[in-house]
């Protein structure tokens, strides 16, 4: 590097670190306005009083550690996951359209949770969560193994190949199911939005260890993507043992995005296009996108989610609708506005 | 190596694989030849194949056998063409987009133009009560709509093949969310109603469904095989088309419409049939194994994967006709997956 060089460069990393205290500042922002935004309004102090001496005899203060809190912690731990493992997918498929529910995390946990309801006669949505999770894994396990064979290992495209392929038998079993079943279809229509509401401290408490795993793993992984993005020969010939960056990258893929889908149901949208926008603030470092994307994620998850809590009184949007009409105009007109770098 | 052997050397190589070229469409017209006797063969009420034929030819001979000339002329043939010109019809709408926009993953049941005609026409039985043709037409107007929609989002200062992916998955995820949100708020019957149409199925086929789409396919087979010529040059990446005085923007545009009227007509008889329009393009590749571009090979890939599908979703189990939608991600994907394992070779599909 030259000298007149480093300076600009520490200067961006300064800069790109002082974005990444913003997010997390607005993060915590959108956090306290979800424990206090509902169908009942609850102020900050009564909130706060709530935290630190609850009184289990107050209805606000049941509705903090009942409802919103559990929502909350779960909003967060779902927008953290599925940013993540978005940006870790586009990473090692090098693919702009990888997400998890292309690689078959969705449909192999929609498949266990349908089989679930329509085999088992599950109602509840804490008998889903192991189910959704399984699913995936076994999903995601198929896919990778099948996109492994042959000569060259799993390159990108066999992968998102494989994986779109995968998901198509999967839907297909799914669409038998549903239209054979009339019950399983009236239950899992709900499911299969994606939604924050009725989520339990059991939930949360079910999925965190997974999700701090996923964390972990995704973040030490992000040396391994900026290798791969330079080309498989160019990482190769860095000493970077390919195969085994993918298999790694993967395996937080689906930690992540399997534990989201399980406690949340199948959300489409965040993972897939988040990671577009962190990088076009970042450029093209994964050291960068990945805890962009992560912080990013769930300030988009709780943001859609407060105001599908309130745009339909008494109802309720789902979370899932609410991300893809609030988070589509905005993707598109990022998209249109500035030149997106490709992967 | 003198100039005469490597001249040679070429030659030799573009032999092949015009070869390979002629192999591959004939073996999928035989395959497809047999499936189409199969199609009027077999059912509640086989047919032998010569009284098949008898039937067929009776038009011209006379020779009128009112039952069987029934089952065979009014009930299997429009059902096996419409299953034949609808999976060319997306096979063909699959790898005109992947080709145009360089991604395997860029079929129009990825990229929202499916999603498009699925929630106009979902919207049509759900909130307005619509049923059948009228559905249908709802959901041409859907697809075209959300082609023009998703170009018109793209363009700036010319459009890139990026920008249109991109801006594509975000109006299928909107789209997404409304079938969803109609799905919540719906009774369950108007749902299961729904749902069969986004299967899509051959059940209802009748011979005017069949009519239309092969005038649709008349009028833009044509239209395409002008376009091929300038997407060759396209192929070799926007920057050096240009220079080659290619006119971009007008080939890409003119193949995007082509495409999504082969899409939008296909999903308007026979519903968004999932899979038919992914598959297509990176089998006929994978046959071809770089012997060329593969849109007749696709297109005869999708009828195929339709035809085979439907005769599985009508035979497989005894007491139940299932859509054609169920079988097709299936064999698709079986298809795809047992090719992807074979071949050994590089992964390049495009």
């Amino acid at each position: 590097m030259s000298q007149e060089a480093a300076p600009h460069h520490r200067r961006r990393a300064a800069a790109l670190g002082l974005g990444l205290l913003a997010l997390s500042l607005a993060l915590l922002a959108i956090i306290v306005l979800s424990m206090t935004t509902g169908a009942r309004a609850i102020p900050l102090d009564t909130v706060w009083r709530a935290l630190i001496a609850a009184d289990p005899t107050a209805t606000e203060h049941r509705i903090i550690w009942d409802l919103r809190l559990p929502r909350t912690l779960v909003g967060v731990m779902v927008g953290l996951a599925l940013g993540l493992a978005g940006a870790v997918l586009q990473g090692a498929t090098r693919n702009p359209l990888a997400d998890p529910a292309i690689l078959g995390i969705h449909s192999g946990a929609a498949l266990f949770v349908v089989l679930g309801v329509a085999v088992l006669g599950l109602t509840q949505l804490s008998q889903y969560v192991w189910l959704a999770f399984a699913g995936a894994g076994a999903a995601m396990l198929v896919v990778y193994s099948v996109a492994s064979l042959g000569r060259e290992g799993a390159t990108p495209i066999k992968l998102a190949l494989a994986g779109a392929a995968i998901t198509a038998v999967l839907q297909s079993i799914i669409s038998a199911i549903l239209l054979t079943s009339p019950r399983t279809l009236d239950e899992v229509r709900f499911w299969q939005v994606g939604s924050l509401a009725g989520r339990s401290m059991d939930i949360a408490l079910q999925v965190c260890p997974f999700i701090a795993a996923g964390i972990v793993l995704a973040l030490s992984v992000a040396r391994l993507l900026d290798g791969l993005s330079m080309g498989e020969d160019v990482a190769r010939a860095l000493g970077q043992r390919v195969g085994l960056s993918r298999a790694l990258a993967g395996l937080a893929a689906v930690i992540l995005a399997g534990a989201a889908t399980a406690a949340a149901g199948p959300i489409a949208f965040v993972g897939l296009t988040v990671p577009h926008v962190a990088r076009a603030i970042t450029g093209p470092s994964y050291r960068w996108i990945l805890p962009y994307s992560m912080l990013m994620a769930p300030i988009l998850l709780l943001g859609a989610d407060i105001i599908g809590r309130v745009i339909a009184p008494p109802g309720e949007v789902q979370v899932g609708i609410v991300t893809a009409f609030l988070g589509a105009p905005f993707f598109i007109a990022l998209v249109r506005r500035r030149k997106l770098a490709a992967l | 190596m003198t100039l005469a052997v490597e001249i040679e050397t070429v030659s030799g190589v573009r032999l092949r694989q015009f070869r390979r070229r002629r192999a591959v469409l004939v073996g999928l017209a035989v395959a497809l030849l047999v499936a189409f006797a199969l199609a009027l063969n077999l059912g509640d009420y086989p047919v032998p194949p010569g009284d098949v034929l008898r039937s067929l030819l009776s038009p011209l001979t006379g020779a009128v056998n009112k039952g069987v000339d029934f089952i065979v002329l009014q009930v299997r043939l429009p059902r096996a063409i419409l299953a034949i010109l609808s999976g060319a019809a997306f096979g063909l709408a699959g790898i005109i987009f992947q080709t145009l926009l360089r991604n395997p993953l860029a079929s129009p049941d990825i990229i929202g133009i499916a999603h498009g005609a699925s929630a106009a026409a979902v919207f049509c039985i759900i909130i307005l009560g619509w049923s059948g043709l009228s559905v249908s037409l709802g959901a041409l107007a859907g697809a075209v709509l959300t082609a023009i929609a998703i170009y018109l989002l793209a363009w700036r200062n010319g459009v890139t093949a990026y920008r249109v992916v991109l801006i594509g998955i975000g109006a299928a995820a909107m789209l997404g969310a409304v079938i969803s949100y109609l799905f919540t708020r719906a009774r369950l019957n108007e749902v299961q109603q729904a749902l069969a149409w986004l299967v899509g199925s051959l059940n209802a086929a009748r011979p005017g469904d069949a009519i239309v789409l092969a005038v649709a396919l008349l009028i833009l087979l044509p239209l395409l095989f002008g376009l091929v010529r300038a997407l060759e040059a396209l192929e070799l990446g926007d920057d050096t088309a240009t220079a080659l005085g290619a006119r971009v923007e007008l080939t890409r545009l003119g193949l995007m419409l082509v495409a999504v009227s082969f899409a939008a007509f296909a999903t308007a008889a026979v519903g968004p049939v999932g899979f038919v329009a992914f598959v297509s393009g990176p089998i006929a590749r994978r046959l071809l194994d770089g012997a060329g571009r593969g849109f007749a090979q696709a297109a005869l890939v999708g009828s195929l994967v339709m035809l085979v599908s439907d005769l599985v979703a009508q035979h497989a189990l005894p007491s139940v006709q299932l859509p054609v939608g169920v079988v097709t991600g299936a064999f698709g994907a079986l298809f795809l997956l047992w090719l992807l394992i074979a071949s050994g070779r590089s992964g390049r599909v495009n």
